[in-house]
């Protein structure tokens, strides 16, 4: 890619899970030869339907799953590299990358009051020198997510799931990251909570000048939160592009299909729009077609598609399409 | 059809004409300030997950009865003795003389040289609230006895079955893959040992060797069988707990919560200790408030058929077995430790259903 | 207009209640509508706003700890909350069907997709098995279930989820009912799937002429599905009307809140405006309108009372307090 400075570099990452089927060991490929990169600050949306991989790109990334192959480079430091056999030791590098979870009942330990939750971090990286110190970070780190430093002392199951998610994230803020995994982080959300927690994303970028990998499938969240947009099929990456540029001009047949299909809230609109029907439902990731993946539902499949998968190419203005037709 | 002719005619109207305008006074109409919004806004009472299921609890009447009745069972274990004057390994004595009249006496009987002794000096004997048995000792400070060896039994069983259980399983269930694997096999393999007769084969072959050993000491008054029944306690049946706990840990590993402790850099140590463990208390608590009976169930067993506890030292279920032979004179002597093990084991397991139920709302 | 039965359903001043270890659950508190036959009605809510207990109320599978406290639930004119389990069980299925949000709990996973669809045409028609199983591969075919032969004989988790909600829409149709009621049918899948989850609703509805009611939490999902809207927040109706009503002319804070918070083409590089506060706690309901506690105009009055429904328009009605104070301040203009 160019010679601009990234903070995260993603290269050929493959990920694959051993699954027994009867005696015999087959790889599960969840995530096969993805690239890309993120720069300081900005938003990277990643979309597609589930069982696409998108989730274990995040988990990955974060080295809570053991990659493949690939490399993965993080502000200028290797931090896995299979050609060259680098695999360096997480724990530094935990205060710079985060993440935040999709579900906000099962991301918090119930068991845990507000204050342990998000002093934790702290507690392992031992962020403080007294207990005061972690006590005026806590609440002030509470006070940024926008919740009431009355309820420090409750268990995590007391509050709403929008409340929930603000205590994730205050956690993810804790250790001051430069980057944060967010995985699907408002789709368990009721709609009204959806638009508090995705401008707090917005705010504290902001604020803060952190970077998103922003995991979703809601392609208007996403739309709406990102800078650039990377569309997933079947662990692959099929587009990559400025989050407009993608809306208005989608090359690849999926992301076309994939934007067609979300019902518009808006009723004249959506009486008048032609939603393109994909024929089919997505094949197992254990029976994979050959070449490219998404060929068995693609109504511009060719015979070349059947070959080879085919690479990202660049149409202009970073707007990267992996097709062969397109 | 008139009312619905009228809704149509309602729908082309004003508001003005739908609602009474006129009624409300334009004070009402000021916006309400933050204050007042939040007051309707209110977080409930704040609750710790432990003070929630003790009140769950406390609203489970056969659970409640149940603590009652084992703390009236405690109470009189611990008590009874110290106003007994009768000892439970002794023949009843009066007035320093061993009464030999006083076998098989019935409830609240005296023997004659009681009877006489009583007449004679003017002092009132203890009665015998249960009788004698067949070697004149008394039988309610046996059925005491025998109450406290069956509980402690219990209790004792219970704890290592908890400790080595909880070891093994957490073990077995944070590693996972092939130490998991190996470990379940191993327990697989105890699990198809047939309990009884290695009891059975271990009380024969302790009894020699543990004999010279314990010769002394105080566990020498439990006797061999309760010492091997202790041991197959400890070898057979933690299986059961084992497999619990790595269920249990193998599900919470799984939460996201877990996932978020690892990506905050969290040891192993640390993520076992801080963040499965206290979610799989209820349920060790539980299990092991479970295990107390079955523990108690077997000892009567096995001392029903003579496995148990070493006379003159009883348990309930030697008692029951002693009592088998008289049974149609003094069938007291057998209905009276019976109904004691049947409450012990009732109130336990209604008390483990009630602490399952106000604790863990998912195994119901 | 004059025909006797021109409603399907009817629902009266509905209340029904969950009564939980921590006292009543109020989860619908007094909402009324009507349903016109072979349209779809769209319910709408966040979760906690009882879109869900009012489609259990109207099949009456509420949870045991739930019952209908108050109201009625009328069926071409006939009162069905105080038929017998036998009725309703006759009801359930042939006259009103249900879909579910997860179609792997709702298909018992021990037996073939062939037999418990089978199951359900014999236990309502009277066909006989031969009879049965071609009405299920009909069926099948009718919800494009591809290869429907060999489906029968599958057992549902050899199903995706797409063709499990197939298979739940087959069975749910499969004696004709009048009224389908889809709770949240396609939150648990993919875009590309409710997509055609969603066309395959409205082809079934044109080709069969059954009512659909909706619920769901998506606006999307209602605006491209939906004839008429019911708007419902803490277990009462906000306000009902049109689908162009609602979305084009919305009366009541919440809606207006709703719509304000959802990203559209338009404000896509403008911050969102969300609806403050946190949902409403069930267990402590507000006095007032349950929506004051969030609402940013909010007044005295809706602390308070909860305003009566009213018309804005032939057909959309409303109930807040905003709408009323207009009137009252427009009212004393004109007099004075």
């Amino acid at each position: 890619m160019s010679e601009e400075k990234y903070l995260l570099e993603v290269e050929h990452l493959k990920q694959y899970f051993p699954v027994s089927q009867g005696f015999k060991k087959i790889p599960l490929k969840a995530v096969d030869d993805v690239s890309f990169a993120i720069r300081p600050g900005e938003t990277l949306g990643l979309v597609g339907e589930s069982g696409c991989g998108k989730t274990t790109v995040g988990r990955t990334l974060l080295r809570l799953y053991q990659p493949t192959a690939g490399r993965i480079v993080f502000d200028g430091d290797v931090l896995f590299d299979s050609d060259k056999g680098i695999d360096v030791d997480m724990l530094p590098y935990r205060k710079k990358m985060q993440m935040v979870f999709q579900d906000p009942y099962s991301s918090l330990n119930p068991r845990m009051t507000v204050e342990d939750i998000i002093g934790e971090p702290l507690d392992v990286h031992k962020l403080y020198s007294t207990k005061q110190e972690r006590r005026d970070k806590i609440l002030e780190l509470m006070e940024l997510v926008g919740l009431n430093a009355e309820h420090a002392m409750r268990y995590a199951h007391e509050f709403s799931g929008g409340q929930r998610q603000r205590i994730g994230i205050a956690r993810a803020l804790a250790v001051n990251p430069k980057f944060i995994v967010c995985d699907e982080p408002v789709s368990a959300l009721d709609v009204s909570i959806q638009a508090q927690v995705v401008n707090m994303f917005e705010e504290l970028q902001e604020k803060l000048g952190v970077a998103y990998l922003f995991i979703a499938h809601d392609l208007l969240v996403v739309h709406h939160i990102s800078d650039r947009i990377a569309v997933m099929y079947l662990g692959h990456l099929m587009e990559i592009a400025d989050a407009d540029d993608l809306n208005d001009n989608p090359l690849h047949p999926y992301t076309l299909s994939l934007l067609s299909a979300v019902p518009i809230p808006d009723p004249k609109t959506a009486r008048l729009s032609k939603r393109i029907i994909l024929e089919g439902d997505v094949p197992s990731p254990l029976k994979m077609p050959t070449g490219c993946p998404f060929r068995t539902r693609c109504n511009y499949a060719t015979d070349k598609c059947a070959e080879k998968m085919p690479e990202l190419s660049d149409r202009g203005n970073g707007h990267y399409v992996a097709c062969w037709n397109r | 059809m008139e009312a619905q002719n009228n809704e149509v005619l309602k729908r082309r109207q004003l508001l003005s004409s739908q609602i009474d305008l006129s009624k409300f006074n334009k004070d009402i109409f000021e916006k309400a300030t933050d204050d007042e919004k939040r007051q309707q806004d209110v977080m409930g009472e704040s609750t710790t997950f432990f003070k929630d299921g003790m009140r769950r609890l406390r609203k489970n009447p056969l659970a409640m009865g149940s603590i009652v009745v084992l703390v009236l069972i405690l109470l009189t274990i611990i008590i009874a003795p110290m106003f007994c004057p009768y000892s439970y390994s002794q023949i009843t004595n009066v007035g320093g003389r061993r009464d030999k009249s006083a076998a098989n006496l019935g409830p609240m009987e005296y023997s004659q040289l009681e009877t006489q002794y009583m007449e004679e000096t003017g002092e009132k004997l203890f009665p015998h609230l249960l009788g004698t048995d067949s070697l004149g000792r008394d039988y309610f400070i046996r059925v005491i006895y025998g109450t406290r060896v069956s509980l402690s039994v219990g209790v004792v069983a219970a704890v290592m079955v908890l400790i080595i259980g909880l070891l093994y399983g957490s073990i077995a269930g944070y590693f996972g893959g092939t130490v998991d694997l190996i470990m379940m096999r191993i327990v697989d393999i105890i699990y198809s040992l047939p309990d009884m007769l290695i009891i059975i084969l271990l009380s024969v072959v302790l009894n020699e060797t543990l004999t010279p050993l314990l010769a002394g000491t105080a566990l020498a008054k439990l006797g061999t069988n309760m010492i091997s029944m202790f041991i197959v306690f400890a070898l057979l049946y933690w299986v059961g707990m084992a497999r619990l706990i790595r269920g249990q840990i193998l599900t919470i590993k799984n939460n996201e919560y877990v996932l978020a402790a690892r990506a905050i850099g969290t040891k192993d140590g640390r993520i076992l200790r801080k963040h499965i463990l206290p979610n799989c208390l209820s349920v060790i608590i539980i299990t092991t408030a479970l295990q107390v009976p079955s523990a108690i169930f077997t000892e009567s067993y096995l001392s029903f058929l003579g496995l148990g506890v070493s006379a003159p030292l009883t348990s309930l279920g030697s008692l029951a077995n002693d009592a088998r032979g008289a049974m149609q004179s003094y069938p007291h002597r057998l209905v009276v430790p019976a109904i004691i093990i049947c409450l012990i084991v009732l109130a336990l397991n209604l008390l483990g259903d009630g602490l399952r139920d106000a604790f863990d709302s998912k195994l119901k | 207009m004059s025909e006797e039965n021109e409603f399907l359903l009817e629902v009266d001043n509905l209340h029904t209640s969950f009564f939980t270890d921590n006292g009543e659950v109020r989860a619908v508190n007094g909402i009324s509508f009507k349903l016109t036959p072979g349209t779809t009605l769209g319910i709408v809510g966040e979760s906690g706003s009882g879109k869900s207990v009012t489609a259990y109320s109207i099949m009456q599978i509420l949870a045991e700890t739930g019952r209908i406290v108050e109201g009625s639930v009328s069926y071409k004119g006939e009162n069905i909350t105080n038929w017998s389990e036998r009725q309703l069980s006759d009801f359930r299925g042939s006259k009103v069907s249900i879909i579910f949000q997860d179609p792997m709990t709702s298909l018992n996973p021990v037996f073939t997709v062939g037999f418990q669809l089978e199951e359900a045409i014999r236990l309502h028609t009277g066909k006989n098995k031969m009879e049965a199983k071609a009405r299920a591969i009909e069926m099948l075919t009718l919800v494009g279930v591809n290869e429907p032969e060999s489906r029968i004989r599958q057992y549902p988790h050899e199903l995706s989820g797409g063709m499990r909600q197939r298979v739940m829409i087959a069975m749910a149709l499969c004696c004709e009912p009048d009224i389908l009621i889809a709770d949240e049918p396609t939150t648990a899948l993919d875009v590309t799937i409710q997509a055609q989850i969603l066309e395959l609703m409205q082809d079934l509805q044109k080709k069969m002429g059954m009512a659909i009611i909706m619920v769901t939490h998506d606006l999307g999902v209602i605006a491209s599905m939906c004839d008429e809207i019911l708007v419902m927040y803490g277990g009462r109706i906000c306000e009902r009307g049109t689908a162009d009503e609602i979305f084009y002319n919305p009366c009541h804070e919440y809606t207006k809140g709703l719509l304000r918070s959802i990203p559209k083409a338009d404000n896509m590089n403008e911050k969102l405006m969300p609806i403050g506060g946190t949902p409403i706690n069930l267990l402590n309901m507000p006095e007032g309108c349950a929506f004051c506690p969030r609402c940013e105009n909010a007044m005295k009055i809706c602390l308070t009372q909860q305003p009566d429904e009213y018309w804005v328009s032939d057909d959309h009605l409303a109930s807040c307090w905003l709408n009323i104070k207009d009137a009252v301040i427009a009212q004393e203009g004109a007099g004075a």
